[in-house]
């Protein structure tokens, strides 16, 4: 058992949408509740996908569901919503509308407003983790990263192209934030897409952005067949190799002092960096050309 | 032209200055374009339908309080919809004096209101859903309604809420009138664009979405065919007008939006010409009727006894001699009574002097009337939210010097107030207590001050004895500061 924390550590999960900042976040806290830390997880997305795993549940009652029903958020108790799962850890989903209606933005917001007014952020908690929505698309998914919210940032991202964009987006946000305010970044995890030299790039966006790559998860099926059951990979198939690498991303984070200000690239540097690790090609007139000699025709 | 001189232009320069000194270097120069001293001839110009400068104090509304307020609230038979939370709908209840006939609550709207009441879940998930059932609702509630209007508050904008959808669908399911009006009020710089929103709206969804036979299949365009747009009735300025126009021989198949029947709208498209009233507020569905339908537009002044013969001769050149006959003979039959005004308000009223700030048309309609028929001197007029074209039509009939100021601070009117002394200050409520504190008499040129109508021949002859009830009235004489009255003793 570990000693607890001198205080608690909010932490939160950006990405690329799909790149797997749900899976990670749940398999990264439960390596972190089978340590003995105490955890919440914050889901800050509408499709109420970031506590399944913890909970063995199709989807967690979110706050704004519930608000719906009853009211307003002003009549929710703190037990309606917050959960407790696998390794003791706390969940809470913020919920929202389905795609093309009302502003799921404003619901994060309400959300973790009212997780602050019920006291959900109790002492006892070491680590907090918001997950949250792919893109950054308004104020209201930034609120994890304002005043007072997480400091630490991981961006979970792969080898492909668009992911790497994403995270560098991401990184100007943090610039932004980090200006005003104490958020910093903690570095990038690579959930492996089995792409060509995919570590070697990652840890090399990663030094321009001026961070590290904290750790590199190679693409497993095992992780599949756990979430098909509900389950983390540790929880599922605590012996495999997987769930060492998750064990391991846990570890590092408790241990991470690297924790900075990034300097997000130019896309032209993007670009180069992407074309030095053979991603693109370069033809005569210098114009980027795609690798793939199918395309090339 | 003979000159006219209503303020030494040098004087005014520096009174204009020394007001602006008082800002910082970014807001003088930009206020500064705002404020002229006139020249007849209109050579200079002030800049208008911009945004306010942070920091100062404007009297100007929001796109919301353009289209609610101005025009939407005012169709009777429908009710109005605050979609939102509940202040915009709440603070902007009853605040204007549109007349209309009709039962309370059976097939008059006017002076309801009702919001939609957003809380943070619509926000969240959307209030279409919401809206839907509250208009189930209000048709329960309200059988006789002609349908309802529906108006976007600032979270309804942002969050992306489809009322143009909820508002076909609901058309089809309940076989009444609804319609959409997006005029949020973060768009635009001032009500103004809430006018251009609702005239774009009655178009759309009313003008040019049925035929008159379709709502009424015995009727038949005529040769007299008018409609009146852009007159708000208040306290019952329309209804003068309609009198008029029905003893000149028009017959006034659409009311837009004075005391209407949303029914008659269609037949906008078949009329012989527009009458424009408000042209601010109202133009922009008078030159689309012009360019789609060919139906000409004029824009009238029925304030004051001069402009109001002058209007009717004009609109009589757009149809036959019977027509004018008929306003020779109205004109003759009514002489003798403003004869009668003039000689007995005249000699009161004469040179006194009038500032007037008031919203995008009126200064200009009211600063003819009582300097015309009524031989007061306007020093100076501004507007809230006009254009550059209300600009040009108010410089000609203004005398040299006068002050012109649009979008007007509060620290720049008190200043030009407190310089020039007039004898009476026309604006609207929130400049109102201000001046009257400052032992200045005040009409409201908005609400016209609980009288009215000021509109036609009847209505000069109550603009003239408000005039100068205001003026000269007695209490103006009684008022003393106390500390003052201290020191006589």
């Amino acid at each position: 058992m570990p000693t607890k924390l001198e205080r608690m550590r909010q932490c939160a999960t950006y990405g690329k949408g799909g790149i797997g900042k749900s899976t990670t976040t749940q398999n990264t806290v439960s390596g972190l509740g089978e340590m003995g830390y105490h955890s919440m997880i914050v889901g800050c997305d509408p499709k109420a996908d970031s506590t399944r795993l913890i909970l063995h549940a199709k989807a967690q009652a979110t706050v704004m569901d519930l608000a719906r029903e009853s009211g307003s958020v002003e009549d929710l108790e703190l037990e309606d919503v917050l959960l407790t799962g696998v390794f003791g850890i706390k969940c809470v989903e913020s919920g929202g509308p389905e795609p093309g209606v009302g502003c799921a933005g404003r619901g994060v917001i309400t959300a973790i407003n009212f997780l602050e007014e019920e006291g959900a952020y109790t002492e006892d908690l070491d680590f907090v983790f918001y997950d949250v929505l792919g893109d950054v698309v308004c104020g209201g998914f930034a609120m994890p990263i304002r005043e007072g919210k997480a400091e630490e940032i991981y961006i979970v991202t792969s080898g492909e192209m668009m992911a790497m964009y994403a995270a560098n987006n991401i990184s100007k946000g943090i610039l932004k934030y980090a200006r005003t305010g104490g958020v910093r970044l903690g570095g990038l995890i690579c959930n492996s897409r089995k792409v060509d030299r995919e570590d070697e790039l990652i840890s090399a966006l990663a030094e321009k952005i001026g961070t590290q790559m904290i750790h590199f998860l190679p693409r497993d099926n095992i992780v599949q067949h756990a979430e098909l059951r509900r389950m983390t990979v540790i929880e599922y198939a605590p012996e495999s190799k997987q769930a060492d690498e998750y064990r391991t991303l846990a570890k590092k984070i408790v241990e991470n002092e690297k924790l900075v200000i990034p300097s997000p690239l130019t896309v032209d540097e993007l670009e180069e960096l992407l074309i030095e690790y053979g991603i693109m090609e370069v033809d005569v007139e210098g114009a980027a050309e795609p690798t793939d000699p199918k395309l090339k025709q | 032209m003979e000159k006219r001189q209503v303020l030494d232009p040098t004087f005014a320069t520096k009174l204009i200055e020394d007001t602006l000194s008082a800002y910082p270097e970014k807001a003088r120069k930009e206020r500064a374009k705002h404020l002229s001293v006139n020249d007849p001839s209109g050579t200079n110009k002030v800049i208008s339908n911009v945004k306010c400068r942070p920091g100062v104090i404007s009297s100007r509304g929001c796109t919301y309080a353009g289209c609610k307020g101005v025009l939407v609230g005012q169709i009777k038979g429908m009710i109005p919809i605050s979609h939102g939370p509940v202040g915009c709908g709440h603070y902007s209840w009853s605040t204007r004096r549109n007349y209309a006939t009709g039962k309370r609550g059976l097939n008059n709207f006017t002076t309801f209101h009702f919001t939609t009441f957003y809380q943070e879940r619509d926000i969240v998930y959307g209030g279409d859903k919401k809206l839907d059932k509250s208009l189930d609702e209000l048709f329960e509630m309200f059988p006789l309604a002609q349908g309802a209007s529906i108006l976007s508050e600032c979270p309804v904008g942002l969050i992306g809420d489809d009322i143009g959808n909820v508002a076909r669908q609901k058309e089809k399911e309940t076989e009444k009138w609804i319609m959409p009006y997006t005029c949020e009020g973060f768009r635009g710089v001032s009500q103004s664009l809430g006018h251009h929103i609702a005239n774009d709206v009655w178009r759309d969804w009313v003008v040019e979405k049925y035929e008159p036979k379709d709502l009424e299949p015995d009727w038949e365009p005529g040769p007299y065919d008018v409609v009146y747009i852009g007159d708000y009735n208040i306290g019952g300025d329309a209804w003068e007008i309609l009198k008029i126009f029905k003893a000149i021989g028009l017959r006034v198949v659409a009311r837009m939006p004075s005391d209407p029947d949303i029914r008659d709208w269609p037949k906008a498209k078949y009329a012989k010409l527009t009458i424009v009233h408000c042209a601010r507020s109202t133009q922009y569905f008078a030159k689309s009727m012009e360019k789609k339908h060919g139906v000409p537009y004029y824009e009238s002044n029925f304030i004051g006894a001069t402009d109001t013969f002058e209007s009717l001769r004009e609109i009589a050149e757009f149809f036959d001699d019977k027509i004018k006959e008929n306003v020779e003979r109205f004109i003759e039959k009514w002489t003798p009574f403003v004869e009668k005004v003039k000689k007995e308000y005249g000699p009161r009223l004469e040179g006194k002097k009038v500032m007037l700030y008031v919203g995008g048309l009126r200064p200009r309609h009211v600063a003819e009337a009582i300097e015309k028929d009524l031989g007061m001197v306007v020093l100076g007029a501004g507007y809230e939210f006009a254009h550059d074209d209300d600009y040009e039509k108010i410089y000609p009939k203004l005398g040299e010097g006068a002050l012109i100021y649009d979008d007007v601070t509060q620290h720049e009117l008190d200043r030009f107030v407190e310089a020039l002394k007039p004898d009476l200050v026309g604006s609207g409520v929130k400049e109102k207590y201000v001046f009257q504190k400052m032992g200045i008499p005040f009409r409201q040129m908005h609400s016209w001050d609980y009288s009215g109508p000021y509109h036609g021949i009847l209505g000069f002859l109550r603009l003239a004895r408000d005039m100068d009830m205001a003026i000269n009235g007695a209490p103006w004489k009684h008022i003393k500061a106390p500390w003052k009255k201290d020191k006589e003793v």
